[in-house]
């Protein structure tokens, strides 16, 4: 086994495994994409290029006010998640040890094994008119007579932070993890109050694990479906919804096309926006 | 705020109270999917009609239940198969680039793992369509140029499974990797000493060591694929995977099959997501 051997064996295992990365990403991820964009801007009938669909995109109020609404809606479901998860997950890095640890994580992990369609399902049963909390209102007192509870934009804001609040609970554990008890410990021995704490200490540490959390949720909740869909009703607006519409339905793929790239390069915009923000690298929050 | 540092008592009860409703808030959805398999009324909702085991071993009727309503099961079944042959797919390319990425250095690496985790942040709604438009032009361009015509490439299965293994196969990628990073090499390098080929090596020494990991994205690679909504239902066509079957089911309102079939789905992503974290803390 010469020298020259092992390398030229070497040479030919790195291109035999560049094969499938190469080829699964060039044809489900580069090639699909590129062909989006070159049917976005191609005029169907001559196959010139146009700019229609974009322009049909920026002067139909439906379309931009729906993209408007589903980043900005998306953007506040982000907020909600981080806010209700930190507590949650500061209980579960800081305060817990050993197995109570594992048990009380394991909790908050063991809901969102269950298809995301269940957990809709789920809220659904609880919100509907004749649902479990209409019935416990009208039991109660609180309400004369049945509540549709479903069909609202806070209905749709519930299901996003309740569908994405696991991929906040996880990156928050594992950064608040790593921080060490003896800094928490200072920053009360030097006269710090909770608060001074919290936003002097606990939350410079946690930056990479919020700014991951924010990443995927704001990403789950813009190319989220199910949810706008069943619980948001016929009035959800949101831009999948557009996307799916365009395709399947009205058969405008070029029309499509052009949302979808549009949806690309705003999660695209907030996630970059995000990462330079915050000074973090892409592959650093991701991997 | 932790252990060694004493709060007033209102702070702490405070604190225990939010982190119980947390937990309800997390539970409450699935709780009443389950009760609600066992209602005994047309709807999965008040009034409660008593407790009846008919959404599940009914065979007939106008409550037929779930071991014997024939759509359901078949889409059960389809959707098993198609997270299957994903998850093979997925966890060989994903064993490939995790050697490729821990194991080799070569010009354009840094590139090629943004490009692969770049999956991870692009809507699953948008992979499908793309996929999509991708493929059939592909297959319009065989049939006006060859006069060929690529089933395959409209949508069906094998374009779901396509679609679905797009995305699955970074985060198999990822938790292969991770466990990959953690291998000690002078184990294999002890193999190669004692005359074991390098191939054999890795086939002996290497790819038992990862088998917890291989497992583990095993199971998050079926559950992903059996449980995807979004990629899948762009991509279907005539025949419905469980989760879109569902989906139409849903909309047009539903008896309580659909709360029985979601309990069963919960006892089984239970059962899977338990044995991965303890394959996890076994390793």
């Amino acid at each position: 086994m010469g020298n020259l051997g092992a390398n030229a064996r070497l040479k030919l295992g790195l291109w035999l495994l560049l094969m499938p990365l190469g080829l699964w990403l060039l044809l489900l991820i580069i090639l699909p994409h590129f062909e989006l964009l070159i049917f976005s801007i191609t005029d169907p009938e001559d196959g010139a290029f146009t700019f229609e669909f974009y322009s049909e995109f920026f002067t139909e109020p439906l379309y931009w006010r729906t993209f408007l609404r589903t980043a900005v809606m998306s953007i506040l479901a982000t907020v909600l998640t981080l806010i209700i998860a930190f507590p949650v997950s500061f209980y579960i890095a800081k305060m817990l040890k050993g197995r109570s640890k594992g048990i009380v994580f394991a909790m908050c992990l063991i809901p969102f094994w269950v298809s995301e369609l269940v957990r809709t399902f789920g809220w659904m049963i609880l919100l509907r008119e004749s649902g479990v909390i209409s019935n416990f209102l009208q039991f109660s007192g609180l309400a004369a007579g049945p509540v549709e509870l479903l069909y609202t934009d806070a209905t749709i804001m519930l299901g996003l932070v309740y569908s994405s609040m696991l991929f906040m609970v996880v990156p928050l554990v594992s950064t608040l993890d790593s921080l060490d008890d003896s800094y928490i410990e200072a920053g009360y021995d030097l006269g710090g109050t909770n608060w001074n704490v919290i936003r002097e200490i606990v939350i410079p540490h946690a930056v990479p694990g919020i700014v991951s959390g924010c990443i995927i949720v704001f990403m789950l909740s813009l190319g989220n479906y199910l949810t706008p869909v069943l619980l948001g009703g016929k009035d959800s607006l949101w831009f999948t919804e557009q996307i799916y519409t365009q395709f399947i339905t009205r058969f405008n793929w070029e029309q499509g096309s052009a949302f979808g790239l549009m949806l690309l390069l705003l999660s695209s915009l907030i996630v970059w926006l995000g990462l330079k923000a915050t000074g973090q690298s892409f592959t650093k929050t991701m991997g | 705020m932790i252990p060694s540092i004493t709060q007033s008592r209102r702070f702490t009860s405070i604190y225990n109270s939010y982190l119980v409703a947390f937990f309800i808030f997390l539970a409450a959805p699935l709780i009443v999917v389950a009760v609600f398999s066992f209602n005994d009324s047309m709807f999965p909702s008040f009034p409660w009609g008593g407790f009846t085991t008919d959404w599940f071993f009914s065979s007939e009727g106008e409550k037929t239940g779930i071991f014997f309503d024939s759509e359901l099961l078949g889409s059960i079944g389809l959707s098993a198969g198609i997270a299957v042959v994903t998850t093979v797919l997925a966890i060989s390319v994903a064993c490939c680039n995790a050697f490729l990425f821990e194991r080799f250095d070569f010009p354009g690496k840094a590139f090629l793992y943004i490009l692969t985790l770049l999956p991870l942040v692009i809507p699953g709604v948008l992979l499908g369509v793309s996929i999509l438009v991708f493929s059939s032009e592909i297959a319009n361009y065989f049939e006006d140029t060859w006069l060929v015509e690529l089933e395959f490439l409209r949508p069906g299965l094998t374009l779901v499974v396509i679609g679905q293994f797009a995305f699955i196969t970074t985060i198999c990628t990822l938790i292969i990797a991770a466990r990959l990073k953690k291998f000690d090499r002078t184990l294999e390098e002890a193999a190669l000493n004692l005359g074991a080929s390098p191939l054999m090596a890795v086939f002996t020494i290497t790819i038992p060591y990862l088998k917890p990991a291989i497992i583990g994205a095993a199971i998050v690679s079926f559950l992903m694929s059996f449980e995807n909504f979004n990629t899948t239902f762009m991509l279907v066509g005539s025949d419905a995977p469980l989760t879109v079957a569902m989906f139409e089911r849903l909309r047009e309102g539903s008896t309580p099959v659909l709360n029985a079939i979601s309990l069963l789905l919960m006892l089984g992503s239970g059962v899977l997501a338990l044995i991965n974290m303890a394959m996890q803390k076994k390793s």
